[in-house]
């Protein structure tokens, strides 16, 4: 799931080096932080959540796969 | 991104050498000129070969097929899919036993994967292009069903003169219902609320026959 995360956060955003990931995992639930540079917020949050929204979904299309529920921390 | 250093008597040489080794075209690369180079004197003493650096832009189709391959190997899902390019947009059309994955609940993984597809290769590209992303000719069927949805809905209005509330949709989704519904007079339709809750609204034409 962290590679997941990583490679959608960093063909998003202007700093690809400050792309941080960190997952705590569970037997039925995973969670994702993600960190990026502060100007690349928006980036990966988008308005209203929009891009946010898109990326969780996609966590949450693997977690169907493997049985996990996901959830997707933005973290500054 | 794949590019090539090449060394011959004048830049304009050494570009065509460079294409000529890319198998590429003019418009398709970037070119940097690292030494300008220069006849000297006579013709030979002092004379320095130019240099350049050729890089080969990447296509729309190469940045689409990096970024979903790049996706679709970090969620290990096990499918296949084919870009091509159609009127104005560019199409990826997924098949394969894992593509209901993809698709999630009424296309919620689909369509979030078409727009960070839009967002992370229109970054790299001057000129913005549209990308459609399917699987196993989901957006197909699902326009069937809510056309169906929408006819069938649009007759319960119409005999019990009550609004229908649709479930939330995409703008996409909603332009369906709109279209299918827009030459009714039986019924009008309207949308309210908020994205991404924003939802169609089926309701009885007051002024119709």
């Amino acid at each position: 799931m962290k590679k997941l995360i990583k490679v959608l956060a960093t063909s998003l955003v202007d700093n690809p080096d400050e792309v941080e990931v960190r997952e705590i995992e569970g037997e039925r639930a995973l969670i994702v932080e993600l960190s990026v540079a502060s100007d690349d917020m928006g980036k990966v949050i988008g308005k209203q959540g929009k891009i946010a929204r898109a990326i969780r979904a996609l966590a949450k299309a693997k977690g169907n796969k493997v049985g996990k529920n996901v959830v997707v921390e933005i973290v500054s | 991104m794949k590019s090539i250093i090449v060394e011959d008597g004048s830049v304009e040489e050494a570009v065509q050498s460079a294409l000529k080794k890319l198998e590429a075209k003019r418009e398709q690369v970037e070119v940097d000129i690292l030494e300008e180079g220069s006849k000297g004197f006579l013709g030979f003493i002092g004379s320095k070969q130019a240099k350049v650096k050729v890089t080969l832009k990447e296509t729309p189709e190469q940045l689409i097929k990096n970024f979903i391959d790049e996706v679709i190997g970090a969620m290990e899902l096990n499918v296949d899919y084919n870009v091509f390019s159609a009127n104005e947009y560019w199409c990826v059309e997924f098949q394969g036993e894992d593509v209901r994955f993809l698709i999630g609940r009424r296309g919620k993984a689909l369509n979030a994967l078409q727009m960070l597809t839009n967002l992370a290769v229109n970054r790299k590209l001057e000129d913005r292009i549209r990308i459609i992303i399917d699987a196993e000719g989901y957006r197909k069927r699902r326009e069937e069903t809510l056309r169906r949805l929408a006819r069938k809905t649009a007759e319960r209005v119409y005999r019990t003169k009550a609004d229908v509330i649709l479930e939330p949709m995409t703008p996409q989704e909603r332009r369906i219902i709109h279209l299918e519904l827009q030459d009714s007079e039986r019924v009008v339709t309207l949308s309210l609320g908020e994205e991404p809750y924003r939802k169609v609204v089926i309701r009885y034409n007051l002024k119709g026959a």
